[in-house]
């Protein structure tokens, strides 16, 4: 073989392996993509279904608790009432609001309504807020109904 | 598979600092996401300094710019630079649009352009669409028919014609379609917000009448149902146009016809 062939199939290689699908870099994507609400809103809703299942774990317990006798439900009663399982249902009410909504504002979105940028950007803005003021709402009238004030 | 970390090939580095070696009446600055193939290196990302006084308004001018007076190896796709060709769509700033109608005045401080998202790259802007394309031919996109083909055209009501309003418009930039993490994810089953808004287009034109058999090839648990109206589809798009309200038909469809 000559070496002017010999060249020519290392040159040939060369121009293979410069363009080896393979070796290409992926683009930067979830690292550098602009936050948007709708975004955010997106994981938060998957991320309130699973606390949900948590959350009916607890209810769960709190009737296989009930059923069992006066101190598994004393026990209940005990755990929850305590700071970190308030701060527990505290999560789980909110968890449930949120979930609630996201899920009205996805019922919408599936009759093909409500895709215009602007309701977008509304119908995000109650599903965040609104949930976060039910919660409240119930908490403080949850404790004024225990007498708490 | 979500998959959020890049792979060790992918990860970018800091790059070249091109200085303005005088003065600047305007001064912007760009940086940009480099890579060669012929280079073993990674990606890295190159700063520019120009002078926006003396340069066109769009974010394309700037590119136009840097390749001509400061970088020639600085490779991107443009074509018609009015936003009708769909080359030149990148992300700036963090969201996918077209270079061409990204005015200089609408981003603020040092702009950042980087390659479409979650896309293989072939040099530096140039991401590799050929997944993207084999799927738009995966949906036919073509008038399919039974019926002998008339004397003249097919003819179509006015009514009917509207319904193809806010879908003939689009480009396949792909700006929408690597702006979704569902595709990010899942590009290989799932076909992505562009070419599902061409599926629908094709799907509610009163001409075709393959409407059934295209609704059962998109009948699967990826193809359409991994859209999970993120949104970023219609945030992204350079035209205007909402993807997300297209797929969401296209599942009111697969419902409908289920009654």
């Amino acid at each position: 073989m000559s070496d002017t062939a010999d060249k020519k199939i290392n040159d040939d290689t060369r121009h293979v392996s410069r363009h080896d699908a393979s070796k290409r870099p992926l683009s930067p994507h979830i690292q550098i993509y602009r936050w948007t609400l709708t975004m955010f809103l997106s994981i938060l809703h998957r991320a309130t279904g699973v606390a949900l299942y948590a959350g009916t774990l607890l209810l769960v317990w709190w009737l296989m608790a009930a059923a069992t006798g006066p101190e598994a439900f004393a026990f209940f009663q005990a755990a929850a009432g305590s700071w970190i399982g308030q701060l527990v249902l505290f999560g789980y009410t909110w968890a449930l609001f949120h979930h609630m909504f996201g899920g009205i504002k996805h019922f919408i979105w599936d009759t093909g309504a409500g895709f215009e940028l602007s309701a977008v950007e509304w119908m995000s803005r109650g599903a965040t807020v609104i949930p976060i003021l039910l919660t409240l709402i119930s908490w403080v009238l949850a404790y004024k109904f225990m007498g708490a004030f | 598979m979500v998959e959020i970390a890049l792979p060790k090939n992918s990860r970018v580095q800091k790059g070249i600092v091109h200085k303005a070696d005088k003065k600047l009446e305007k001064p912007r600055t760009l940086k940009i996401y480099r890579w060669d193939p012929e280079d073993p290196a990674n990606p890295r990302m190159d700063t520019y300094e120009i002078d926006a006084a003396d340069c066109g308004p769009m974010l394309l001018d700037a590119l136009i710019k840097i390749k001509n007076e400061i970088d020639p190896t600085l490779t991107f796709r443009r074509s018609c630079r009015e936003g009708i060709c769909g080359s030149c769509a990148m992300n700036i700033d963090g969201q996918n649009t077209l270079a061409c109608t990204k005015g200089l005045d609408e981003t603020k401080g040092k702009i950042t352009v980087r390659p479409l998202p979650h896309m293989p790259v072939i040099k530096d802007l140039v991401p590799d669409l050929t997944n993207l394309y084999a799927q738009y031919q995966s949906i036919e996109p073509w008038l399919k028919t039974d019926t002998p083909q008339p004397q003249s055209e097919w003819k179509q009501s006015r009514e009917d014609r509207e319904k193809l309003d806010g879908l003939y418009e689009c480009i396949l930039c792909a700006c929408c379609s690597t702006s979704c993490p569902s595709y990010w994810w899942n590009s290989d089953k799932y076909l992505g917000p562009a070419v599902l808004l061409q599926a629908y287009r094709w799907l509610i034109d009163s001409r075709d009448e393959a409407t059934g058999e295209r609704l059962d090839d998109l009948e699967d648990p990826f193809r359409v149902y991994r859209c999970h109206t993120i949104m970023n589809c219609a945030k992204a798009c350079p035209k205007g146009l909402s993807p997300a309200k297209a797929i969401s038909e296209i599942k009111k469809m697969m419902v409908t016809r289920e009654v």
